[in-house]
């Protein structure tokens, strides 16, 4: 464990979306704000800061963790997955993102990367959730826009139709 | 191309569900919300130390230390922003002065004290726990019914009362109808302080321009641009020299980000202050505590009721709670809904009180619904309460009343001019589809095994488009005719580039609601194109685009305003592109359609012409135009219907311009043992005229009801009686989740609106207004089966509340058995911590007392203690840095000991200041001798406010308990002259574990 000084910035290193970035974070610097101010991704949004709300999500080692309850350097030297993974490298949606495309899941969108990285980790453990498992994990993120109802119903076209659980049977 | 063209024309994009344009953005992360806007270098960032007091005066400030901090480029404090800037204009004429921080006094926790700009933000935050504010604390006004009567505190001296403004109205006769009813029925309602709490709060990004006298401003504001001039004002400059702009991305606004417009200000003045351009992000105990929120109300309504159930006049009393100040455009909510008065039903005769007042409370400002949850909750619920008074059934009651079918456009008693509409179809229609009838079976074979089940019903009109002169009605006639508003103007600009490529910009200002999709929808249809082919850019600036005071996005302006704007801009370009293209076809230009990007003549459709080079020729020959044609294809819609005029002299108004129509019908059961409200089933019928996009109405729908679950069943901003805020996190501020939100089964029917070119009339704030009343009229039918009396069912409708109602009050713990935590519904002050304890100390009493009235020895008994002046005799000021669990940083404690009966006893009473508030408490330490040496005894009972009330007090309680352990294990250290002794691993593991104090 290296020594961490108060009021030093010091190097952060991630394997962010597959590509490795650096930056410098004081020991009491959020993850959250260090994505956003320090490395510039724009996925990352903070509704609450204490841990309730969820927009902040992320994977950091394939964990769903909130970034504003994370230092940023708790996560030196780990993978971090955020939203903007989820396209392909043109930026065609994943078949996840289109099903919530088509079932209008997302209004003002400032909840949806990180329910979306709630719903990616969830469904490689879970394939074909019924619907009141479904909500019960979504219940850990808080939409003020869209009643739920979208979101609801394009995970579950997509495990139907698309997801691990689709291809499976 | 022909036939495609013949096919194409048939394509129409506007009344089809297409999916958005927004989303592809939004789902890779990749929107530029207002948080991730470029800053330049330099920029600053602000942090604002707010009041932990409802109600205090401000004796002092002191900002030196928080100056010297490291990176804190400016401290700014309510008289420096007194020196350059105006208060902010109200719609009332009182002397009620606001600026953008506290001046002299402070009026609701979380009024904005000092602004603090460091180079970054945590640099800002550090500092504010260095700034010392002498507070006395005045008695504050919290009930909104105390604060009307004589005697009580007053939250503006200046005005002599806290009731602002009363205005009483007359339609009708409703003297007459009263007195000839068969019956009056009446009920008193309470409806609360909500919010629906964008996830993102408010952030600001200012910068002043001293060469130019500018301020420029980036932030996620959501008009209405009324705002524009009170801002300008305030900043002392002209309205041009305040450019707003505002990004195309913001999550959420729901009205609240109306009430962005003071901190504008504020960073303004920062920038101007410091030299550089500021930044501050609102946090969320920030926006909880003191961004908006609904006005909670008490309405007293009347109906007078012939038996056959038909109600002849309705009469109002609607007390509204404003909080501190009135802020721009408040006391909206109380007068945005006046025209509609008497909602869906035919009634006209009509009294009406509206009062406002202030209380000791974060001011009020739009919230989606706007003033319709409050009125409906009245209405819905006295009739109701009519239905069970005269023994009918409430659906009965509700056809028996309603505006009838065939009258449209209909005048309503206060001056709504209702455009379409078939209430009673709507009614049958949902009815039946919806399955009521099976419903009731559900219900009567719910009860038949001893269930609590109900079934609750609602009825509104749901206004869209407000009339900019709804607020008229709040001045006295001859002073509005002096100055008279009414109208709404709408804009939207069309713009066909040298290379045929078409974009939109537009007044609605989004937050999520879809207008780029329906906007490209809109002019496709118009041009011939597909809605990928249109770019529509809804970021907002003042400084170039087309804007009217009704710019911005509240009261569902946008499907019959903004859209209508983009209709007749694309109208325009389509008929110059029809002017350029007719001489070239040979055909006359109104003959011309435009399809599949051509434009032909429809009767030999191969006589065609591209769009794009039709529009370029435009650009590329200008002299080849038809004689006097202007170059460029770039077109500007603006739009004001006639129908919003002015109030007339029997003070009625047309508030709004179309008025769509809601039914909803419920089943809900009550846990008999908890409380808890399950909805069962909910049926939503709209008629909201033609739809744009049914896939985005349908998500208005959901959103709205979401909302509206949490303002029925959990959401409530609660105050302490002495004004402390106590709902800050969303942990107490609970919201609702996918698990508590069911799917409701949406029905539409389509009346298209006679007074809005597209028909379509507001979707977004129905349900807002019907459903809160509609669970509560089922959660009524429920215990109304029980013989419980449902007068007084309040929002919102938590399973403690039901429970009271259901079992009783709880009765008083047995004796020896805990006290219960009391509940927020009632809460008494700020959260209260107690405690008690004993310690051996080896000395003799004697000594202990010494050691606790010396200065020296009592500075270093105090925990983290490193300065203490004395005030006055055994009266003390201790500067202290703690750190145990969430109680750290730097607090101010004011100590003073009294009742000394030396050696025995001594009260201590005392304050401590810091940054998690304020807290007032006393105590209690006696002496008594034992063999070798003194049993110290304490007790203490400690009053928090400010942050540490709101974000869950109970996390304190083992802060208190090790704070006030360390002061004794000190004290034993000081007494005995040894070190503080050290706690064996074993008595810390019991402790942490709770086991052992
Ligand atoms: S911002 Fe992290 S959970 Fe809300
Ligand atoms: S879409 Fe706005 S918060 Fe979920």
């Amino acid at each position: 464990m290296p020594q961490l000084n108060r009021d030093v910035r010091h190097p952060v290193s991630l394997t962010l979306n597959g590509k490795k970035v650096q930056g410098h974070a004081e020991p009491r610097m959020l993850l959250s704000d260090f994505l956003t101010h320090e490395i510039g991704i724009t996925s990352c949004h903070v509704g609450c800061e204490h841990g309730v709300c969820g927009a902040c999500t992320v994977l950091i080692d394939g964990n769903v963790s909130r970034a504003c309850l994370t230092f940023a350097v708790q996560a030196d030297g780990a993978a971090v997955d955020t939203a903007e993974s989820l396209a392909d490298d043109e930026g065609e949606l994943s078949a996840l993102q289109q099903a919530f495309k088509k079932h209008h899941g997302l209004q003002c969108g400032y909840c949806t990367p990180g329910i979306l990285m709630s719903i990616t980790a969830y469904l490689k453990e879970k394939p074909k959730p019924t619907e009141d498992e479904l909500r019960d994990m979504l219940s850990g993120h808080l939409c003020r826009c869209t009643g739920y109802v979208g979101m609801v119903r394009a995970v579950l076209d997509y495990c139907e139709n698309s997801g691990a659980g689709a291809k499976a049977e | 191309m022909a036939d495609d063209a013949a096919v194409a024309l048939k394509e129409r994009y506007v009344g089809q569900p297409v999916e958005r344009v927004e989303d592809a953005t939004l789902l890779t992360g990749k929107a530029q919300f207002s948080d991730h806007l470029p800053t330049r270098a330099g920029t600053l960032h602000a942090a604002i130390l707010r009041s932990p007091h409802a109600h205090a005066r401000i004796l002092s400030i002191d900002t030196s230390k928080a100056a010297a901090r490291p990176g804190v480029a400016a401290v700014i404090t309510g008289e420096d922003v007194r020196a350059i800037s105006d208060p902010f204009l109200i719609v009332l004429r009182q002397p009620m002065h606001q600026w953008a921080l506290a001046v002299d006094k402070v009026r609701y926790v979380g009024d904005p004290v000092v602004c603090v700009v460091a180079d970054d933000r945590y640099h800002a935050e550090d500092a504010l726990a260095f700034i010392d504010v002498e507070y006395e604390v005045l008695p504050a006004v919290v009930d909104q019914e105390a604060a009307c009567e004589d005697g009580m505190p007053l939250v503006h001296e200046a005005m002599g009362a806290n009731v602002a403004s009363v205005r009483d109205f007359t339609y009708g006769d409703p003297d007459k109808a009263f007195a000839e009813a068969d019956r009056i029925v009446k009920l008193r309602t309470y409806y609360p302080r909500n919010s629906q709490t964008p996830l993102e709060g408010f952030v600001v990004n200012a910068e002043y321009h001293s060469g130019e006298n500018l301020y420029d401003v980036a932030s996620n504001y959501q008009g209405p641009f009324t705002s524009h001039p009170v801002m300008s004002l305030a900043l002392r400059v002209r309205n041009s020299q305040l450019r707003m702009r505002t990004p195309q991305w913001s999550g959420g606004g729901f009205g609240i980000k109306v009430q962005i417009f003071p901190y504008v200000v504020l960073m303004c003045l920062a920038s101007k202050i410091a030299g550089r351009p500021v930044k501050w992000v609102e946090d969320r105990l920030e926006h909880l505590a003191a961004a908006a929120a609904a006005p909670n109300r008490v309405t007293t309504i009347e109906a007078a009721v012939k038996n056959d159930g038909t109600v002849t006049a309705f009469r109002f009393d609607q007390l509204d709670d404003y909080g501190a100040f009135l802020r721009a455009p408040m006391p909206g909510p109380l007068y945005r809904m006046h025209g509609i008065l008497t909602g869906a039903y035919d009634i006209k005769n009509l009294a009406v009180t509206n009062r406002v007042v202030m209380t000791n409370k974060c001011p009020s400002s739009m919230v989606r619904g706007f003033g319709g949850p409050q009125m409906y909750f009245a209405i819905e619920r006295l009739m109701h309460k009519v239905a069970v008074e005269i023994g009918m059934d409430p659906l009965e009651v509700m056809r028996r009343n309603l505006v009838p079918e065939g009258v449209f456009p209909y005048r309503a008693a206060a001056g709504a001019l209702l455009d379409s509409g078939n209430y009673p179809e709507a009614i049958e229609r949902a009815v039946n589809e919806g399955g009521l009838a099976e419903l009731v079976r559900r219900r009567d074979a719910a009860r038949k095994e001893g269930r609590l089940y109900g079934i609750g019903l609602a009825t509104i009109v749901e206004p869209a488009q407000s009339n900019m002169g709804y607020l008229s009605n709040i001045l006295p006639r001859d002073e509005r005719a002096r100055n008279p508003k009414g109208g709404a103007v709408a804009n939207a600009t069309v713009n066909v580039d040298p290379l045929g490529t078409v974009s939109v910009t537009a007044d609605s200002i989004p937050q999520g609601q879809g207008h780029m999709t329906v906007l490209a929808q809109i002019v496709a249809d118009e041009l011939g194109l597909t809605p990928d082919d249109i770019k529509v850019s809804l970021d907002f600036d003042t400084a170039k685009d087309a804007w009217s005071i009704a710019t911005g996005n509240y009261s569902s302006r946008f499907s019959s305003a903004t859209a209508v704007a983009a209709s007749k801009a694309a109208r325009k370009v389509r008929d110059k592109l029809a002017r350029i293209a007719a001489p070239g076809l040979n055909v006359e230009p109104e003959k011309l359609e435009f399809a599949g990007g051509k434009i032909f003549d429809p009767v030999n459709p191969d006589n065609a012409v591209n769009l794009y080079r039709v529009a370029g020729s435009a650009h590329w020959t200008p002299g080849n135009l038809p004689e006097g044609m202007e170059p460029c294809v770039r077109e500007t819609g603006s739009w004001s219907p006639p129908e919003l005029e002015s109030p007339n002299e029997l003070d009625q108004i047309n508030t709004s311009l179309t008025y769509g129509f809601v039914f909803d019908f419920c089943g809900i059961e009550i846990d008999r043992d908890t409380g808890m409200v399950r909805i069962d089933k909910y049926v939503t019928m709209h008629d909201s005229g033609v739809l744009l996009n049914p896939l985005i109405a349908n998500g208005q729908v959901y959103g709205a009801f979401a909302w509206a679950v949490g303002c029925a069943l959990f959401e409530e901003f609660v105050y302490g009686d002495d004004g402390s805020f106590k709902t800050g996190t969303f942990a107490d501020y609970l919201v609702p989740t996918s698990f508590e939100v069911p799917e409701p089964q949406i029905l539409h029917m389509e009346s298209p609106s006679t007074v809005s070119p597209l028909g379509a009339k507001g979707i977004g704030e129905g349900n807002c207004m019907s459903t809160p009343v509609c669970i509560a009229n089922a959660v009524a039918d429920a215990l109304e089966a029980e013989g419980v009396n449902t007068d007084d069912l309040a929002l919102p409708l938590h399973p403690s509340r039901i429970a009271k109602l259901i079992h009783g009050a709880e009765t008083a713990p047995a004796a020896g058995r805990p006290e219960l935590r009391p509940h927020p519904e009632k809460p008494a002050a700020g959260h209260m911590l107690t405690g008690d304890g004993e310690t051996f100390v080896p000395a003799p009493p004697e000594e202990v007392w010494r050691t606790l009235l010396d200065e020296d020895s009592l500075a270093a008994v105090i925990p983290g203690c490193h300065r203490l002046d004395r005030l006055g005799e055994n009266d003390y000021r201790a500067d202290v840095s703690v750190g145990v669990g969430p109680v750290r940083g730097r607090f101010i404690a004011k100590v003073k000991l009294d009742e000394l009966v030396e050696p025995e006893s001594a009260k201590l009473s005392g304050s401590l200041t810091g940054p998690l508030g304020a807290s007032q408490g006393e105590g209690h330490v006696r002496l008594t001798p034992e063999a070798n040496g003194t049993r110290v005894s304490y007790d203490y009972s400690i009053v928090l406010t400010g942050t540490v009330a709101s974000v869950g007090g109970r996390m304190l309680e083992g802060a208190a308990r090790a704070l006030v352990r360390q002061f004794f294990n000190r004290l034993v250290a000081q007494v005995g002259g040894g070190p503080e002794p050290a706690e064996s691993w074993w008595s810390r593991l019991l402790r942490e574990l709770g086991i052992r104090k």
